[in-house]
């Protein structure tokens, strides 16, 4: 029996390698031919909502599970900093940049894993909810909480540091922080696809009663799926405010919630590569919807790209591409 | 011919499998009705009866897919009873199911992997198998066993229905199985895939026992040593093909003239 190239699948190919190198010479080449407003507000901006949706990508894409507490996690992790490290409102620990940003990393780590100890009781339009109820809730808390997270205010002033004589802030070398963070984490993702844990939660995404009778701990696995997104999602959270400067309830409402969502959508959930193409179209329409139509309808704008994504391709831009190689590649029988 | 046991100690179980009293509701709806069985090690039988009278969700019940609410379950001499269908698999205990349940996005070869992995070590493993893994020649392995090796790179969405249910029997094989229960195997396969479908259950080692669901009687009689008639959730009659197939109460509500 023979099947067609759609139905074989094979390793990595060659055609893939070469993509990922040239787009990653793109990636580093881009600064110096690039203004400083594109190599932050749309290179690093792009790169660092492609991190936070790119945890999505990997719950929902090869676990099944569509969290929208991604953005909670990323804030937890850039609260924690804050908190912890110093800020101009004068009400941080003080702590040196590292260690902050060590166990901000491990707390918003067990905040992920928590929330899916608490999710992987349910499953479809249930994770959706109960993760949308603990987005809601951790925004209250944080709206609400003045003697720790300084309520509706937040903090400001939230600064990468100065080490080896670099200002992490400047342009380029910020560009460079987020490319390369977000670069293990991208690689690390694409990896784990074909790793036992991908494999075992692709299987528990296509049937997780199967995977019980192969003898899975299928509760564990979608646990340790979550703990795993957790810990790149709130890495894009530390790079976040470093961006930004400044961490506010307005940074984990429920916009931001549904920004990351949409972003994964449109990019296509099947690959990781899709959050990444998601985040560089949103950050261009955010920035300018202003000439396409009056800023203010930039919601109207991007939901309008959701909803023809959603309608015509239900894989995002990436299934879009993939069909369009389909239809223009010679026949092979 | 012997009616079904009754309750009794599991102390010193002999058997693979012994199920006392197991009762399976659903609402108001009684599934099982106090079923009790015996299966020894290494046995071959078939459980029969029409539709609805509670074959398969005997099967879900001694796997977990839908554990008893009533009666215990032993697996060699272990009571199961309230143990979750993963930890039954890792002591042995494996199932297909009727309707094929494979991971129809993966490949043949990336399904009978799973099935090795989830009955060995390293089920959390954040690398990627390599050439040296036992689990990687286990799947050729395995593969060969059930034909499937020229479609090993294959996604399983574009296997006929008779690969995909050498596929389930593979996976259900994985690993080292002792009891294996087979919800109707030879549904849909062509009579050149039953004859196949024999040869592979008459070639299983002798300490691996199977159930089988199957109402094709030519190929349920033919492998099995014992049977157990169920009807309306219960144990109606067991013993052997011949004497099943003499049994007149059985003639008359199931097996019909031409099994005479």
């Amino acid at each position: 029996m023979r099947g067609s190239n759609a139905q074989v699948i094979r390793g990595t190919s060659q055609a893939d390698v070469l993509w990922h190198v040239l787009v990653f010479v793109f990636l580093l080449v881009y600064p110096w031919i690039a203004s400083p407003f594109w190599t932050v507000q749309i290179g690093a901006q792009s790169l660092i909502l492609g991190m936070i949706a790119l945890s999505l990508t990997f719950l929902a894409g090869y676990g099944g599970m569509v969290s929208l507490a991604q953005v909670s996690v990323a804030g937890c992790a850039g609260y924690t900093v804050a908190v912890l490290g110093v800020n101009s409102f004068n009400m941080g620990l003080g702590w040196p940049w590292l260690a902050a940003v060590i166990l901000a990393i491990v707390i918003a780590t067990l905040f992920g894993t928590l929330i899916g100890a608490i999710s992987v009781q349910t499953t479809g339009i249930y994770t959706i909810m109960i993760t949308l109820a603990i987005a809601v809730g951790f925004y209250y808390f944080a709206r609400q909480n003045y003697n720790i997270l300084n309520g509706w205010n937040g903090f400001a002033g939230l600064k990468p540091p100065v080490i080896g004589g670099v200002n992490w802030r400047d342009p380029v070398p910020f560009y460079y922080l987020s490319l390369a963070v977000v670069a293990v984490a991208y690689f690390v993702v694409v990896y784990l696809r074909r790793s036992t844990f991908g494999l075992s939660l692709q299987g528990i995404r296509d049937n997780d009663r199967r995977m019980q009778a192969l003898g899975f701990n299928v509760r564990a696995h979608r646990i340790l799926a979550y703990t795993v997104a957790a810990l790149i999602a709130s890495f894009g959270g530390v790079l976040m405010i470093w961006l930004n400067g400044r961490i506010s309830p307005g940074s984990i409402g429920i916009g931001p919630t549904i920004d990351i969502l949409v972003i994964a959508v449109i990019g296509g959930l099947g690959h990781p590569v899709g959050a990444f193409i998601g985040a560089v179209l949103f950050t261009l329409l955010e920035n300018f919807a202003i000439d396409l139509i009056a800023s203010e309808r930039f919601n109207l704008l991007i939901g309008a790209v959701f909803l023809a994504i959603v309608l015509f391709s239900p894989d995002g831009l990436l299934g879009l591409w993939q069909k369009l190689r389909q239809w223009t590649a010679p026949a092979t029988h | 011919m012997k009616d079904s046991g009754k309750a009794q100690s599991f102390v010193g179980s002999p058997y693979a499998l012994e199920l006392r009293g197991v009762g399976r509701t659903f609402g108001a709806l009684v599934a099982l009705n106090d079923v009790s069985m015996n299966v020894q090690a290494g046995e071959r039988r078939a459980v029969l009866g029409a539709n609805g009278a509670g074959k398969t969700t005997l099967f879900n019940a001694i796997t977990g897919d839908f554990p008893p609410t009533s009666g215990r379950i032993t697996f060699f001499g272990e009571d199961i009873t309230e143990l979750p269908p993963h930890e039954r698999i890792r002591r042995g205990l494996r199932r297909t199911y009727q309707n094929s349940l494979l991971f129809n996005n993966l490949s043949v070869r990336d399904n009978l992997y799973l099935a090795q992995r989830g009955v060995s070590r390293g089920r959390f493993s954040f690398r990627r198998p390599g050439a040296d893994d036992p689990a990687i020649e286990q799947t050729e392995n395995m593969a060969r066993f059930v034909h499937l090796e020229e479609v090993l790179n294959l996604i399983v969405s574009a296997l006929s229905h008779g690969q995909q249910r050498q596929l389930e029997i593979g996976m259900a094989l994985a690993g080292a199985p002792r009891l294996l229960l087979l919800d109707e195997p030879a549904a849909g396969l062509s009579a050149a895939e039953r004859t196949d479908l024999m040869s592979m259950l008459n070639g299983l080692p002798s300490h691996i026992g199977f159930i089988i669901i199957e109402h094709d009687l030519d190929v349920a009689l033919k492998v099995v040593e014992n049977v157990t008639i169920m009807e309306n959730g219960r144990v109606f009659k067991e013993g052997s093909p011949s004497e099943i197939q003499e049994d007149p109460d059985v003639q008359a509500i199931y097996l019909g003239e031409s099994h005479r």
